[in-house]
């Protein structure tokens, strides 16, 4: 049944939401923290389990994999949502530290997906 | 056109559907005629999204893009926050453990690594274009954390309004910014596997930017770098109006 994926996938949403929420209140920050990401672990460890086959596999799994094949439409929905006007009326100031935050943090990617790689190579050859 | 209205108003959310479904054709064919296949076709769909957002910001005034459109307010819906996460999630659904693991510490690394970084550059441009009282350098750069960020930090620093304004927009700058530049340098900084994908979202962790911006690059990708990149905006809450306002406080 598609609607047992469904459900499923809308549980680890909840349950990660609530988690995040309260991870928030709990460190005192005015934000649900990482309540998406823990979300996702618990979609990838549900759907690596075998107490969940009967949720993700067959019929039920394209529950998950149609909303998965949505994604793409929902950010081109949400692209269209952002508020880009008021992201150029901030003046230059914001044009320049938003520019600048964006570059220094792309150089980055390459450095620190290093340190990574080398953790996980000598990992290896232990 | 009242009767049109009507339908279109009631449907909003099918409309929605249909609406980005054509201009996904459109991009897609776009795509495959212009450039041949170089730029994808989700890239273009985002950009005319955000073209479209201006244009419905200026035509309207509103604050939600073409969402303000009312014959398009089912866009407001489709593109939410609600949907954007639980399409999100669901692309977690086949991703294998051992990848998120291998990925874990530098995942981890780049969060921290991305608010402090964003932080720095944007409080740095700041003092440069003037600013000294260390609440306004603080909330500035917490705006180039992500747009979320800043306002969270400003308001308890308890900044001025037209700063926090500031912060915000320097956020959203960022935001845009990731959706539309990540396809064009992916290839240059190595942005090819799930690990350096777990390593983009903990840099650049504005979810939107992440969220598009590899879309635009390669699908596959979406769940590491989404992964990471919602854990970014909580350590910046987090870090903002505390150590990084000390640190700036300290330095002014």
């Amino acid at each position: 049944m598609i609607i047992y994926g469904v459900a499923l996938l809308s549980a680890c949403l909840i349950l990660g939401m609530l988690i995040g929420e309260v991870l928030g209140v709990a460190l005192g920050v005015q934000a649900n923290v990482g309540g998406v990401g823990i979300a996702m672990l618990f979609l990838v460890l549900s759907s690596n389990s075998d107490k969940f086959k009967a949720l993700v596999k067959g019929a039920s799994g394209t529950g998950i994999q149609f909303w998965s094949a949505m994604y793409i439409p929902i950010v081109v929905a949400m692209a269209a949502r952002q508020n880009v006007i008021a992201a150029f009326e901030g003046g230059m100031l914001a044009v320049v530290a938003g520019v600048a935050a964006v570059i220094v943090s792309f150089a980055l990617v390459p450095v620190i997906s290093k340190i990574g790689n080398s953790d996980t190579s000598s990992q290896e050859s232990q | 056109m009242e009767i049109l209205e009507t339908v279109f108003v009631r449907n909003s959310l099918v409309v929605a559907f249909a609406v980005v479904g054509l201009t996904i054709w459109i991009s897609y064919f776009l795509a495959d005629k212009l450039t041949k296949g170089r730029i994808h076709g989700s890239a273009i769909a985002i950009a005319l999204g955000l073209l479209a957002a201006y244009f419905g910001g200026k035509a309207t005034g509103g604050s939600t893009g073409v969402a303000d459109i009312t014959l398009l307010g089912g866009i407001g819906l489709m593109g939410g926050g609600m949907m954007r996460d639980f399409a999100i999630v669901a692309t977690a659904f086949g991703v294998k453990l051992s990848e998120l693991k291998k990925a874990g510490l530098a995942g981890v690394v780049s969060i921290f690594a991305g608010v402090i970084v964003s932080f720095v550059v944007g409080a740095v441009v700041a003092v440069l274009y003037g600013y000294t009282d260390p609440v306004a350098v603080t909330t500035i750069g917490a705006g180039a954390v992500t747009y979320i960020v800043g306002p969270v930090t400003g308001s308890a620093l308890g900044a001025d309004s037209d700063i926090i304004a500031l912060s915000v927009a320097a956020g959203l700058i960022k935001s845009i910014l990731v959706m539309i530049g990540t396809p064009l340098v992916a290839k240059t900084i190595g942005l090819n596997n799930p690990q350096s994908a777990m390593v983009f979202g903990g840099l650049m962790g504005t979810t939107s930017g992440v969220a598009a911006g590899l879309a635009a690059t390669d699908p596959k990708l979406v769940p590491y770098g989404a992964m990471t990149a919602t854990f970014y905006t909580g350590v910046g809450c987090l870090l903002g109006p505390s150590i990084l306002f000390f640190i700036v406080n300290a330095i002014l």
